[in-house]
């Protein structure tokens, strides 16, 4: 029995310590983000208490020098264009594939397919060629072109839905007169809800986070988005950590948030994510 | 009759239209003009490009600073490797019934939710000599300043135990959902058989997360192989910590070597498909639910 009490025990400790592993870096960070560059420059290490809790000028130095409200503002931008973008032509393609017998709809499955196994970091040196012949470097379209076109696995997420939906709906509505851009918007669509769920948190939290992309096609400093602008804080602020702890942070929060509301959600869309 | 027929051959197209259009423009146009220009001298700029043969390629594994970007690589093998051990032993023990389990869940999944920049500036604050990590283990007695960012061996050890901390969590959540997707009476009618938490790990959860395990193992490859954020953010590529990534980067779109650049990329992608393969034969997907 007391094996048990202490298998259970060390168990405990290994979690503890993980979480210890997982929290104690963002919690320098935070402690950092609080401090004054007096008492950063007093050396007085880096999980000492803030002398003031409530000290956010570092944040104000960030939202304004460090142009953060830009930043969120063209993240923002490319949020809901590559999201919306993805969800219809994700879902008219699932709607396509899975609703249609037609001629080369085994190659069209396969150019999919394959093309789901190409990870875009290798092509990204030919890819920028062709973005910049159609006019989109250094504009916000060219991420948004680029996370909508390269996005299969929502595609995948919508097909194992679409299937589900009993084609008896299609007919009904067929024999009512409907035509196919009616079945797909008023009916498939609208029952598609669950998948549309899931592959707007993955997009979301993808194309929140995605420094590569915005790295490559938008230099100019006011097409900022948040990853970017957060990587042009190490150059100006140099040393000023606790600038660069608050621009950290304030990154970070909006994250925290979504995760604490939706976490259901985000377990469950990563998982189906992966798995596909 | 024949309009009606027209039209109904014509409808899946329509839907078809821009996402076929996109995949091609995107993924299929790039793959192919990578591949043209693997062979040829291009700098990316001039209108003239001359075919050089394979030459890109032979340069691409003999000269040994271009190939040291695969030692590096080893590092983050590695570290995947221990990354997917700490995920399967936290998914296995949260698995059973644990007080704060879904705290200790939500903790350890939330780094792979963080965007990577911000992880990055945390990870470079908190290796700073006299930085939090050395503010700790003089906690424990270890005391003086380290360069853990400083050269070589050190800093890729630090840079791939920073994409551990970042990515074990999607592991772990992966692993967690197999192992709950397994029915509960197993458990029971193992026990009953008299088997112990091992056996049951060995027979019941083990043969459970085979399809997710290898899953897993070709993203810990073809993400070892590609790992670009962390070490970009963190060092820049300096002091030998340089991935195939960063260095594909600089080479196409800072010294202008299109050519070269296009053959490391074309290089990748062909290990990183021939990985894939191999795991498909290895472990056949009975889901192949696309056809």
């Amino acid at each position: 029995m007391s094996g048990k009490v202490l298998l259970r025990t060390l168990v405990y400790v290994s979690l503890v310590l993980a979480c210890a592993v997982v929290l104690l870096p963002l919690l320098a960070v935070f402690l950092t983000s609080l401090k004054t560059s007096q008492e950063m420059s007093r050396g007085s290490g880096a999980l000492s208490l803030p002398h003031d809790w409530l000290n956010y000028h570092n944040y104000v130095t960030a939202f304004r020098a460090g142009k953060m409200l830009r930043a969120f503002w063209n993240t923002a931008f490319i949020l809901v264009f590559s999201i919306g973008g993805t969800v219809l032509i994700g879902s008219m393609a699932a709607f396509a594939i899975d609703r249609f017998h037609f001629r080369l709809r085994r190659l069209v499955i396969a150019l999919f397919l394959i093309g789901s196994l190409v990870p875009s970091v290798t092509t990204q040196v030919a890819t920028f060629k062709i973005v910049n012949n159609f006019g989109l470097f250094d504009s916000r379209w060219a991420p948004i072109v680029l996370y909508m076109g390269t996005d299969i696995v929502s595609i995948y997420i919508f097909l194992q839905f679409i299937r589900g939906i009993p084609v008896s709906l299609d007919e009904a509505a067929r024999i009512d007169g409907a035509n196919t851009w009616t079945i797909y918007w008023r009916i498939i669509l609208p029952l598609l809800k669950p998948a549309i769920a899931t592959v707007v948190i993955i997009k979301g939290i993808t194309v929140y986070n995605d420094f590569y992309i915005p790295f490559l096609y938008m230099p100019s400093e006011n097409l900022g988005t948040i990853s970017t602008s957060l990587f042009r804080f190490k150059g100006p602020f140099g040393a000023h950590w606790e600038d660069i702890s608050a621009g950290a942070i304030l990154v970070m929060v909006p994250t925290l948030v979504v995760f604490l509301f939706l976490q259901r959600f985000i377990y469950n869309g990563f998982t189906r994510g992966a798995t596909k | 009759m024949t309009r009606a027929r027209v039209w109904r051959t014509v409808t899946p197209w329509l839907y078809l239209a821009v996402p076929l259009a996109l995949l091609i423009t995107f993924t299929y146009l790039p793959v192919g003009n990578m591949i043209r220009d693997s062979f040829t001298d291009w700098d990316g700029v001039s209108p003239d490009r001359n075919y050089v043969g394979t030459r890109n390629y032979v340069e691409l594994f003999t000269r040994p600073e271009l190939f040291q970007v695969f030692f590096v690589s080893v590092y983050y093998l590695v570290a995947s490797v221990a990354q997917i051990v700490l995920a399967l032993y936290f998914a296995t023990v949260l698995s059973f019934d644990l007080r704060f389990r879904n705290l200790f869940k939500g903790i350890l999944f939330f780094p792979y939710l963080l965007n990577g920049v911000a992880i990055g500036l945390v990870f470079l604050y908190f290796f700073q000599p006299h930085g939090t990590l050395d503010t700790v283990l003089s906690g424990f007695g270890v005391h003086g300043h380290h360069f853990w960012l400083g050269s070589g061996r050190m800093a890729n050890t630090s840079l791939s135990a920073v994409s551990v901390w970042r990515y074990m969590g999607l592991n772990f959540v992966l692993f967690l959902g197999a192992i709950q997707s397994i029915p509960g009476e197993l458990y029971e009618a193992s026990e009953l058989d008299g088997a112990n938490r091992w056996q049951q790990f060995r027979h019941i959860i083990a043969p459970g997360i085979k399809p997710v395990l290898s899953l897993s193992a070709i993203l810990a490859i073809s993400g070892s192989l590609s790992a670009f954020e962390i070490p970009f953010i963190m060092t820049g590529g300096a002091a030998g910590t340089q991935t195939f990534v960063i260095q594909t980067v600089k080479l196409a779109f800072e010294f202008n070597k299109m050519g070269l650049a296009s053959a490391a990329a074309v290089a990748l992608l062909v290990i990183i498909l021939l990985v894939t393969w191999l795991q498909r034969i290895v472990v056949p997907d009975e889901r192949n639910d696309l056809v």
